[in-house]
């Protein structure tokens, strides 16, 4: 018999729902956290060297969508996530399939914000230095791009684990 | 934390680090130089110029040029740059830039107090200075006398009052202290800027420790060659020597009881980053000296470029401006010389 004050006892006593709540606002404010910091570490190197080479503008804005599509990942699987979460009658709160669903969208919240965050400062830091050699030399350009897709692809590796994890999550049916 | 600039630095300086390399984009290159190289007058060096980024800047000059004016408009696009960029930055790099103009602060200083020596009008000296390092009471300098009121009329209130206090002595001003006075001055902001430096952390820190350790050996050696045959004692050219770089502290010992250029290589080759530049030069020989270490110095700043998200990206881009105005100067004057023969001795292509 466990003690009652044992912290295992205090984590299964939170309601799954907290956690669901949880996982939901860290998929999207962590993604838009990573998607921000990209864009404003490629804009502002993009800005300075755009007055010397005015004519990278167009073409570097790539990077910035590259790092706005972090957070639209984000976007989409808070929505997701927020259409698994059923209610359960209150007897069936702390049933283990219940903790189950909760757990498994927090860790999906979890996943997609953190592969976000990680891929928008990645974008964003390969976007600043493609807009400082795309200045310099045109031909670069093309070539740092397919490091950027290469970095982008953890963002989508994140959301894809992430949508897998919260397929799983069933709430327990009404009848007990 | 050392890699993980690349997080904040943008947030501050990126915008000023994205301007620095647009400039760096249009210092002259070894096409340019050569073009310059073939020119027969003033007026064909103005010609080529107003197709580089100096154009604006020379257009307007009658035709009659003078060298002189030539430098002087070049210098000029250089002051504007540097204010445009002082004007932008916010602490730390603010401090950085300004840390990079007090080395012409204490040679504006020198000159006046020179100047003022071998009785020369103020206004005369004040037109000499270097824009960069000016500042707001340096016309007064002409009235000091002796160092300390040298310090307690003008310098007190400028950045370089903490550097003074080594070498404030009694004695007047004459030709051999006014030079020791600038060494001394320059090996105490050498050694402050490289303890701001250090302070700062990370690539900056690591880069500039680089650059400024490579300017403090230069100098050793420059004071070493230049005090051979002359009254300075061992201990008080020790005395002058930085307390860093690659030379500190054993290469110091053996540079302070040289005596002529030969013992100076000896020492030198010990080290071999500066080995190879006194393998270009021949027994004997000691005018491409400062030639192949301004070759060694802009390697070295080009090298800066080479990594993003650190400060050592602008002072490299100051460097290679003024190598790039001495440069300009030395074609021009050959031209107006007529011996271009000569012109190749001097240059340093940068890219």
């Amino acid at each position: 018999m466990e003690s009652s004050s044992s912290w295992s006892r205090a984590l299964v006593q939170i309601s799954p729902y907290t956690f669901s709540a949880i996982g939901i606002a860290i998929a999207i404010g962590v993604s838009v956290l990573g998607a921000a910091w990209g864009i404003f570490i490629t804009g502002s190197s993009l800005i300075g060297a755009a007055i010397k080479a005015p004519r990278i503008t167009s073409k570097n804005l790539i990077s910035v969508i590259f790092c706005e599509a972090v957070a639209i990942y984000g976007v989409i699987v808070a929505i997701i996530l927020q259409t698994k979460l059923e209610s359960v009658p209150t007897s069936q709160i702390y049933a283990p399939e219940s903790l189950r669903a909760g757990y498994s969208i927090f860790a999906s919240g979890i996943i997609v914000g953190f592969a976000n965050l990680v891929c928008g400062l990645c974008v964003g830091i390969i976007g600043s230095s493609c807009a400082l050699s795309d200045a310099q030399n045109s031909t670069l350009f093309v070539k740092i791009l397919v490091i950027e897709i290469f970095g982008s692809a953890l963002g989508l590796f994140g959301v894809i684990v992430g949508i897998i994890m919260s397929a799983q999550a069933s709430w327990p049916s009404k009848n007990a | 934390m050392y890699g993980f600039e690349a997080l904040t630095f943008n947030i501050h300086s990126g915008y000023l680090e994205a301007i620095v390399r647009g400039h760096r984009s249009g210092l002259l290159t070894a096409a340019d130089y050569n073009n310059l190289c073939q020119c027969e007058t003033l007026d064909d060096i103005k010609m080529h110029l107003s197709a580089t980024e100096y154009g604006p800047y020379l257009q307007n000059e009658p035709s009659p040029l003078h060298t002189t004016t030539i430098v002087e408009k070049c210098t000029l696009k250089l002051v504007d740059e540097y204010k445009h960029m002082l004007s932008q930055a916010t602490e730390p790099l603010s401090t950085f830039l300004q840390y990079i103009t007090y080395g012409h602060m204490i040679d504006n200083v020198v000159l006046i107090v020179t100047g003022t020596l071998h009785e020369r009008d103020v206004h005369e000296l004040l037109e000499k200075c270097h824009p960069l390092g000016m500042f707001d009471s340096i016309a007064t300098l002409a009235v000091a006398q002796n160092m300390r009121e040298l310090y307690r009329l003008v310098l007190v209130d400028t950045p370089l009052a903490p550097y003074f206090s080594e070498c404030i002595t009694s004695e007047d001003l004459d030709d051999m202290n006014i030079e020791i006075m600038r060494n001394t001055l320059y090996k105490a902001y050498l050694e402050d800027f490289y303890d701001f430096c250090q302070k700062l952390g990370g690539a900056t820190a690591e880069i500039m420790s680089d650059l400024l350790a490579f300017e403090a050996d230069r100098r050793a050696v420059n004071i070493t060659i230049n005090s051979i045959g002359t009254e300075l004692t061992r201990d008080d050219r020790r005395k002058l020597y930085s307390n860093f770089g690659l030379l500190y502290p054993y290469g110091h010992e053996e540079l302070a009881v040289c005596e002529d250029i030969d013992q100076v290589r000896g020492v030198m080759e010990k080290y071999p980053p500066y080995q190879t530049i006194f393998a270009k030069l021949s027994y004997g020989e000691s005018q491409m000296l400062d030639k192949a270490f301004y070759e060694e110095e802009v390697k070295r700043l080009c090298l800066a470029f080479e990594q993003q998200f650190h400060y050592g990206v602008f002072f490299a881009y100051m460097r290679l401006r003024e190598q790039e105005i001495r440069n300009l100067m030395w074609v021009s004057e050959c031209v107006a010389q007529n011996q271009k023969s000569r012109v190749h001795d001097s240059v340093v292509f940068i890219f």
